[in-house]
């Protein structure tokens, strides 16, 4: 375990989003994490994960399953309230590290896209790199132009975001998270407000970025999607990683009931 | 669509859409347009005829009552009202003198207090605490009140250094009282962030200062500028209270000639030249509204 002073902002070069930290060790790993929620809602119970470098890790459960929240733990945006969690094996909820330097490494992107909408898609995307990267507005521009085109998105830098269909909005803000060069991407349920037209594109830039070998956790009901590109499924049931393999392993022979009754349903609303 | 061939020119003249593709209006829509129109024409017929009648009445029965002759002699002057406009019109300066100097200090510490009253954590609980006590306090204490204390009660402390000039003075309590209201105003605006806007922020490494300061309150000032310019428009006004402590401006210029003769003229015309000054800025007002809601329902830029 390192201590707290290895957390430091996280500036790798090349113009590749996915950067490579130290070699071998997980790149996000929590272990007996729990967090409750005002008195006494227990969301995570006793929570392992171990998220190896260039993988991709889907969560998958009812809605409340504890899902979103893991994820804003991971992020800090949450207060564990008994565990551990270590990115690149440092372990980032010592109340000594400093937050801001862990999301700067941590890139999330949100089902509801949270774009700022009073900044035009190029401001959105170098807001961060500009004020929180130091990186000078010329070079911030230029870096986020290459990816939005990169997203199929160069000729929307000027617009503001509601101008942008949902799909478009989601890859503005799956744009935004890969600017600051995070050695993480974290997906909550990135394709849950969009129309189902919209969801196949939004999913391609997530296949794009695991071929580039981003590491990704993401929280999903596109289960299809979870099968096909995940290298590990969990599924959490009541704030437990009730079962977690490789998707053959989850999804085609689910060892406990609540997994099978959980799959069933969503087979039966034609999901998988 | 395209404005220029011969059918597109004829549904104009009936004020429908042009349509490109053959389309011809049905029987139906006809009907519902014509009663539409029809039902148009009853009501402005009303709203005329009403408006014509009361003021008809109201002219007979204020020319006609009693005292209209003294009061108009009293209250509407020309020759008085000739004799006041100049002076009025040099006080008016100061009122607006102070309009710029105390609204700009009211929009400073207006946002001054609002942030510090949604700093969290309890190393900032004194700001905060303080912060609200401040705009309690001087939200609930009436204006004139608070105007007389600080005009008579700050020069009765003969404190060495410290103005007796009314106009500073005035314009300090104008700046006490309105900075309260002002806050709260900020504050709704902050508060109608959605909370996932912060997050977003803070998710990108933006520090909690960083993310009030690039996406909070950028988006709450937006919100709030009609309520703003609202309170600005009744700052306008209440510069005329400055007058209770003696500075001269155009309330006072108006009631030292009227406390000559007992014409009460000048307070008319001081009264109506505020609404002048006043007039503009509610226009102004609508107009940044009605921009603002044209640029939200566009979603864009105009």
């Amino acid at each position: 375990m390192s201590t707290p002073k290895d957390v430091v902002p996280h500036e790798a070069a090349g113009a590749d989003p996915v950067a490579d930290g130290p070699p071998g060790g997980p790149v996000l790993r929590l272990e007996s994490v729990r967090k409750t929620y005002g008195r006494g809602t227990v969301v995570l119970r006793d929570v392992d994960l171990t998220v190896a470098p260039h993988t991709v890790t889907a969560l998958i459960g009812t809605s409340g399953s504890g899902k979103s929240t893991l994820l804003r733990c991971a992020n800090l945006l949450e207060e564990i309230d008994d565990g551990a969690i270590f990115l690149d094996g440092a372990e980032i909820t010592d109340p000594r590290v400093d937050p801001d330097a862990v999301r700067r490494r941590i890139g999330v992107v949100f089902q509801a896209y949270n774009l700022f909408p009073h900044l035009t898609v190029l401001d959105n995307v170098t807001l961060a790199p500009r004020r929180v990267h130091g990186v000078p507005r010329a070079e911030a521009e230029q870096r986020a132009h290459e990816l939005l085109a990169r997203l199929g998105l160069d000729g929307r830098a000027h617009e503001y975001p509601d101008r942008l269909s949902g799909g478009q909005q989601q890859r503005v803000a799956i744009v935004r998270a890969l600017a600051g060069r995070p050695r993480l991407l974290l997906l909550d349920e990135i394709t849950a407000a969009l129309d189902p037209e919209l969801v196949g594109e939004v999913l391609g830039v997530v296949r794009d970025l695991k071929a580039e070998g981003m590491t990704m956790v993401l929280a999903t009901h596109e289960m299809g999607f979870a099968r096909e590109v995940a290298d590990q499924v969990c599924f959490l049931d009541g704030g437990v990683v009730l079962e977690r393999g490789t998707p053959e392993e989850v999804f085609g022979d689910p060892r406990q009931d609540r997994t099978r009754q959980f799959l069933q349903r969503i087979i039966q609303a034609g999901r998988l | 669509m395209t404005l220029h061939s011969g059918p597109v020119r004829e549904e104009r003249d009936d004020g429908r859409p042009p349509a490109g593709d053959g389309y011809a209006p049905s029987q139906r829509r006809i009907e519902r347009e014509r009663f539409h129109r029809t039902r148009t024409r009853r009501a402005t017929a009303v709203a005329a005829l009403s408006t014509l009648v009361t003021a008809v009445v109201l002219y007979f029965v204020i020319t006609g009552s009693p005292g209209w002759q003294r009061t108009r002699e009293t209250f509407f002057s020309a020759e008085y009202a000739r004799q006041a406009l100049p002076k009025v019109l040099e006080g008016l300066l100061l009122n607006l003198r102070l309009l710029v100097v105390c609204g700009a200090a009211v929009l400073l510490i207006g946002m001054l207090l609002a942030v510090a009253r949604t700093l969290h954590g309890p190393v900032f609980f004194p700001l905060r605490a303080l912060a609200t006590a401040y705009t309690d306090f001087f939200r609930g204490l009436p204006l004139i009140i608070c105007l007389l204390m600080v005009v008579f009660g700050v020069p009765a402390l003969r404190l060495q250094g410290v103005t007796t000039d009314p106009v500073v003075l005035g314009g300090s309590a104008l700046v006490l009282t309105y900075s309260a209201y002002v806050a709260e105003v900020f504050r709704a605006g902050i508060e109608s962030v959605h909370p996932s806007q912060r997050a977003a922020a803070r998710s990108l490494g933006l520090s909690s200062g960083q993310a009030l300061r690039f996406v909070v309150l950028p988006q709450a000032v937006r919100r709030v500028v009609p309520a703003l310019l609202n309170d600005l428009v009744s700052l306008q006004k209440d510069t005329g209270l400055v007058s209770i402590a003696g500075a001269v401006d155009a309330v006072y210029a108006a009631q030292i000639i009227a406390g000559k003769d007992f014409n009460y003229t000048p307070y008319v015309v001081a009264g109506l030249v505020f609404v002048a000054l006043t007039i503009p800025m509610t226009r102004f007002t609508d107009w940044v509204t009605a921009r603002m809601d044209r640029r939200r329902a566009q979603g864009g830029t105009v």
